[in-house]
């Protein structure tokens, strides 16, 4: 500070501001962006640990000897689903009952905004069933869940086999001190997004559900079970939840350690930990890894029924039984002595996980980046805009100097008056309110006049309604004081800029994968663009790829190059149309925000750039 | 007895208005007491005071109902007792005049200890029993009781020194902090009441107190505060943690349980500590209270290694005034200790459907305490009718009794302990109950359960929610709930709303006590009327206040209890409810409206809460202050300094040559440079 209050090195120091911004820019461009692809590098790493004392030592011995048991409920499951068509809630009830626990039932109807093409569900009618284990002298204050989803066909029979296994192990246990919900969902995220509103009787999305009967007070952490083989060779651990939230990192790595206890192998991203960190093979394996997270949190979904909790503060992971071409299987004993192990653990628990990070970056399951490590990336990106912005305000409120840096420049013009700033914005705020409303909004007429189904309508609309954005009337400053002045679009700009910053810092915060997403495309281009008229196709086409639209698109993309699934291009843009119209439903399923934070922030925003492409 | 009914009948209408019937239930109390002090052999039974109300009543009215289903079982005892005099007679031992004594149902103790050693008549004496009631759903819930009189005034002016039976720690806190009544329970677990049915005595989860003092006490809060310190030495609990934040003066919800009428709020206290753990450091000092301690009688099961392998534990101490006699013209001293205990079926680690006491307590019993005037064990054999056996029970004894029981007819086999043949040839009594089916049975709902919870998500706001739920199928009833809420969840009172079958219920009755900050909590006291068949669900917002970082406690995101609500109700009895019931009772019987047993007292405690409220990382609190220091003190002075001052550019002063020359030219006296 003892710099700028002496106004000469004040001056010293702007002029280098402006005469290096170009090249400050671009190096902090690529500081930012070597800084992640660095974070993957082992050694820039920290090694998980367990931060959490009630969790410390794996000192439970798990007796759990119900696999075969775990089976034959999944048999009886299975044919009981077959022959109800659908959730056997009686053939639940009475399982449930039969083994000591207090059992309870939920329906509940939701219908969607419109249909989903995905799932094949519109009007969803369904029922949760679940049985609660009273902790013996406990005060029905604290809880802990354990849920398996009930889907279509023959998927999860297994997890559900295994609930009911070790509900009849845990039953007949005395060392609970926390009361176990055991819960088979319907329609897996709306079943339980209906449950868990129910529990916390609050009503955020419209479902419509009947109250309910028993609870068991606060709930402190939740596991979430998928299983459809009777045998597995490894378990997945899913992280991200609704908004990219993610569980405390003390669960994740309890759930390492029963893993490794037990030895069963486990994956993240459904990638195995590799040892050779310092060959490049390595080295590109940790990065994807890092990067699918980035992908997957980025995308505000819930990867996992375990998703939905992570809103109520309660911890929560999704395990996922994968059963590929590896030799060495495991059974269900050894994947219920795993949960038996961690909700012993669980079960221990003085407070609720807090010790431990809540943002973090996971290469591996052993390694983690922590907020701290990530957020020094976004800060360089961030600092391009400022960089921009500082020189521009050096421009506008100096414009001697303006001049001096050559850009041809007519008139002395006087500043531009706030209504023709003010419009713009205004217009591109409105675009993008239409964005947010319509497509659902006009589903109705759209099928009528056009031969699609409810679920293209939306989406043609919303993207008809994207790019009509372009070709709006932008250059309204036109009719309202003549032809777009050098100052004029200056001042949009350094708004812009500024509105930019504010927008992918507030987003980088909550979600850093989607705010750094957005910022590593968004932030070079533009920051540099002008509204040259020599140029302007260059600049237009270079702002339209760095489109929200497009960043789903080339997302979307890499992530099937990551997964070592590629697709075609066609096939990528199926993927988007479904993307879109799965991030809609988010929107209006759960709450997800990462919808109208596109369409009714950065999308705008995006749009003032592009008016200032087409300014002259 | 008529006025009695009458008694109880006015307490029913009078419920609407309850502060105009303050003296009622005090007046059916009392007179309840007397039956209690005079012959009621059977009250101990049915635990007494704890199920009182309208329950005593009964017992002499069904000695006088000859024509009565158990007849056959009571002729048999009377058979029974001509055989064990003749046996008694013919063993002699001194113990065979004390049980030919309480056979005959008196409580006249002055025969036998004469014959060991010629002291006065002891005025005081002790009862002790054992309930045992199989629920349906295969648990087992056993509740003991031990009680002792003492036909003595600890407040008059002379000082008591001589104990005998009565323990002297609680005798002197009662001289000297002048108490009237004290009732103490330490509880671990929740009483399920839709599955178990209700419990013979009621208790919240934690510790729960509540006091009644004498109205010559000057400082309550003063005596209140000695008090909670000395019992929590005698008991081994914290009740030092009850201070002036969680206690509070319940308006209408507690009365007194003994003689004495005044029902001035002044004199009452009432505190839970709902996060109190029980455990065998608080059961051994409430043995020791006992006079047998654990080494005969009863008390011989209480080992803490089986009690605390259970679903459910809870210890309570009663003391209150009673009647000397039926004239009622002095008082005595009565101390009632209880425990409840529900074991677990599934949790026993057997499949099979079968307890025994030797399974429950891995002890049997083999003799009575010899201090006590009566000792008996009861099982509950109502769900097992002749004919339709749902369990078997051996020793098979033919003695049964009858009583009503919180509204509900129940039939009980007999364990006499003072005579012999109760304990078989193998000199032990091991009392077996094995369920005939593997299934478990779906009870009936209770008429009256509760529910509560704290919905919303987030550490800004909530709502406690608080569910009562009435399934008489008919019959609508008045509740009073409470509900003490500690002063960190601050209640938004207009946002109340109280809900019946989707239409808004009016209280008839509300009185609400705002908290101060870190002075007294919340408390909501209203009388809310069930209407039949329904869940009524009462409401109240909150907000989450920060707190002082001193006042968090060594574990904040465990979260903050909140203590749980008592429902005090006049409950319509199931026992009213069904008609064929009355069929071969006197047709009279039935000509009254309302019979004693058409409703009985009952109190509900709701789970209590676990509220998360907005903490701070304690984890580096120096970091933080040093890191924030810094940042004020740097960032904040230059800012400031930027913003404030105008800078100009002031001419190079030259180099240190210049000044050095200046200073020169200064001594020389020649203009600077």
């Amino acid at each position: 500070m003892g710099l700028l209050s002496d106004p000469n090195r004040r001056r010293a120091l702007t002029s280098l501001v402006t005469r290096l911004n170009t090249p400050l820019c671009v190096l902090c461009y690529l500081v930012g962006v070597s800084w992640v692809m660095g974070l993957a590098f082992e050694p820039f790493m920290l090694r998980t640990y367990m931060s959490e004392n009630a969790m410390g030592s794996t000192m439970v011995e798990e007796k759990f000897v119900f696999g075969e048991r775990a089976i034959s409920y999944t048999r009886e499951f299975a044919g009981q689903k077959k022959k109800t068509g659908g959730m056997p809630v009686d053939w639940l009830v009475k399982t449930m009952k039969s083994r000591g626990l207090e059992v309870y039932t939920q329906s509940f109807s939701q219908i969607l905004p419109f249909p989903d093409e995905v799932k094949e569900r519109y009007m969803v009618r369904g029922t949760n069933v679940y049985g609660i284990l009273r902790a013996p002298r406990g005060p029905r204050t604290e809880s802990i869940v354990l849920s398996a989803p009930c889907s279509e066909g023959n998927n999860n029979n297994q997890a559900v086999g295994l609930l009911l296994a070790v509900a009849s192990h845990f039953r007949s246990q005395i060392y609970w001190a926390k009361d176990i919900i055991f819960l088979v969902n319907e329609h897996d995220l709306i079943g339980m997004e209906a449950w868990l509103e129910a529990y916390h009787d609050v009503n955020m999305t419209g479902l419509r559900s009947s109250p309910m009967q028993g609870r068991a007070g606060a709930i402190q952490a939740a596991l979430s079970l998928e299983l459809s083989s009777d045998v597995i060779t490894s378990m997945d651990v899913a992280l991200e939840g609704l908004n990219g939230q993610l569980p405390n990192l003390d669960l994740v790595n309890l759930f390492y350690a029963f893993c490794q206890k037990t030895g069963v192998l486990c994956t993240i991203q459904g990638k195995l930990q590799r040892n050779d960190w310092d060959t490049l093979p390595g080295y590109t394996h940790s990065l994807s890894t890092m990067l699918l997270m980035v992908l997957k949190q980025g995308s505000g979904r819930p990867q996992g029924d375990h998703g939905l909790f992570l809103r109520y503060h309660i911890e929560a992971v999704t395990m996922r039984g994968i059963n590929s071409f590896r030799q060495y299987k495991f059974d269900m004993t050894t994947v219920g002595k795993l949960i038996e192990g961690m909700f012993r653990k669980l079960n221990n628990l003085l407070e609720r996980f807090h010790q431990s990070y809540f943002f973090y970056l996971m290469p591996s399951l052993t390694r983690f980046v922590s907020i701290g490590y990530y957020m020094p990336a976004f800060g360089f990106l961030a600092l391009i805009l400022v960089l921009r912005a500082l020189d521009l305000w050096v421009q506008l409120s100096d414009p001697a100097r303006a001049l001096e840096d050559g850009v041809s420049e007519g008139e002395q013009d006087s500043s531009p008056s706030l209504l023709s700033l003010a419009t713009p914005v205004i217009i591109c705020h409105l675009t993008g309110l239409a964005l947010y409303i319509l497509p659902v909004l006009s589903q109705e007429m759209a099928i009528q006049h056009f031969p699609v189904s409810e679920t293209e309508a939306v989406v043609l609309t919303a993207i008809a309604i994207y790019v009509a954005g372009l070709a709006l009337p932008h250059n309204t400053h036109r009719v309202l004081s003549g032809a777009g002045t050098e100052r004029g679009w200056r001042s949009l700009k350094l708004f812009s800029l500024l509105y930019l910053a504010v927008l992918l810092g507030c987003t980088t915060l909550i979600n850093f994968s989607l705010g750094f997403i957005l910022a590593v495309t968004m932030i070079p281009v533009t920051a540099f663009i002008q509204p040259h008229t020599s140029s302007k196709v260059l600049h237009g086409v270079a702002l339209i790829l760095v489109s929200p639209a497009t960043t789903l698109l080339l997302s979307i993309y890499l992530y099937h190059e990551l997964i070592e699934y590629p697709v075609s291009l066609l096939e990528c843009w199926q993927h988007f149309l479904t993307a879109v119209s799965q991030g809609i439903l988010d929107h209006h399923l759960y709450g997800s925000l990462l919808y109208p934070l596109i369409a009714l922030f950065i999308y705008p925003c995006w749009l003032q750039f592009w008016n200032i492409v087409f300014w002259k | 007895m008529a006025s009695h009914r009458v008694g109880v009948a006015v307490f029913v209408l009078v419920a609407t208005a309850i502060l105009a019937a303050e003296s009622e239930p005090n007046q059916v109390e009392s007179e309840k007491l007397q039956d209690v002090s005079g012959e009621a052999v059977f009250s101990d039974a049915e635990g007494g005071f704890k199920t009182g109300d309208g329950a005593s009543k009964t017992v002499p009215g069904q000695a006088e109902a000859p024509p009565h289903p158990v007849e056959t079982g009571q002729a048999d005892s009377a058979g029974r007792r001509v055989s064990i005099e003749v046996g008694s007679d013919r063993v002699e031992q001194p113990v065979a005049d004390e049980e030919l004594e309480n056979l005959q149902a008196e409580f006249d103790l002055q025969d036998a200890p004469q014959q060991s050693e010629p002291v006065p008549t002891p005025r005081d004496h002790f009862a002790e029993e054992l309930v045992i009631r199989p629920l349906l759903s295969g648990d087992i819930y056993t509740s003991f009781q031990f009680r002792t009189r003492w036909d003595t005034d600890l407040h008059r002016g002379k000082k008591v020194s001589h104990y005998r039976l009565f323990p002297k720690s609680l005798g002197q806190v009662i001289s000297k902090f002048s108490v009237r009544e004290l009732h103490i329970s330490f509880t671990q677990g929740f009483w399920r009441t839709a599955q178990w049915g209700q419990p013979l005595l009621s208790a919240p989860p934690g510790a729960e107190l509540w006091v009644w003092f004498q109205d010559s006490v000057a400082d309550v809060d003063g005596a209140w505060r000695e008090l909670t310190s000395v019992l929590s030495g005698i008991f081994c609990a914290s009740l030092n943690f009850i201070d002036s934040t969680n206690t509070v003066q319940p308006s209408a919800s507690f009365k007194p349980m003994g003689l004495g009428n005044v029902t001035e709020q002044r004199f009452l206290r009432y505190a839970v500590l709902p996060r109190e753990i029980v455990c065998t450091e608080n059961l051994t000092p409430w043995k020791k209270l006992l006079p047998c301690e654990s080494q005969a009688g009863l008390a011989v099961l209480l080992k803490s290694e089986k009690l605390f392998h259970s679903s459910y534990h809870s210890q309570a101490v009663h003391i209150r005034p009673v009647c000397k006699d039926s004239a009622c013209r002095e008082t005595s001293w009565e101390l009632s200790q209880t425990l409840g205990i529900v074991f677990d079926l599934n949790a026993s680690g057997q499949s099979k459907r079968e307890w025994s006491l030797f399974k429950m307590f891995s002890r049997t019993l083999t003799e009575p305490c010899p201090l006590a005037s009566s000792s008996k064990v009861y099982v509950d054999v109502t769900d097992n009718p002749l004919g339709e056996e749902l369990f078997d029970l051996s020793p098979a004894v033919s003695l049964q009794t009858q009583a009503v029981v919180l509204g509900d007819r129940r039939t009980f086999t007999v364990y006499d302990l003072l005579t012999p043949e109760s304990y078989g040839p193998t000199r032990s009594l091991n009392i077996l109950l094995k369920w005939r089916q593997q299934d478990s049975v779906d009870m009936q709902r209770p008429v009256l359960h509760t529910e509560r919870y704290v919905s919303g998500y987030g550490l800004q706001t909530g709502e406690i929610n608080t569910l009562l739920y009435n399934s008489h199928p008919f019959r609508a009833f008045p509740v009073l709930l409470m509900e003490t809420v500690p002063w960190y969840l601050r209640l938004y009172i207009h946002t109340l709303t109280v809900q019946s079958k989707g239409k808004e219920n009016k209280p008839s009755y509300i009185h609400y006590l705002p908290s101060k900050d870190r002075q007294r909590p919340h408390l909501l006291e209203m009388l809310v009327q069930l209407p039949p068949h329904s869940v009524t669900k009462v409401t109240v917002q909150f907000e989450r206040a920060l707190l002082k970082w001193t006042e968090y406690t060594p574990d904040p995101n465990h979260g903050f209890y909140v203590s749980s609500s008592v429902v005090s109700a006049m409950v319509p009895s199931v026992v009213a409810m069904d008609t064929n019931s009355t069929e071969g009772r006197p047709l009279f019987t039935t000509l009254f409206h309302s019979t004693e047993e058409s409703s009985y007292f009952m109190r509900v405690y709701s789970e209590p809460l676990l509220v998360n409220l907005p903490t701070p990382d304690f984890s580096m609190p120096y970091n933080v202050i040093c890191l924030t220091c810094t940042v004020v003190a740097v960032g904040y002075g230059s800012l400031y300094n930027l913003l404030t001052r105008t800078f100009q550019v002031e001419e190079p002063s030259g180099g240190l040559t210049k000044r050095l020359a200046n200073v020169i030219r200064r001594l020389r006296g020649v203009p600077a440079l």
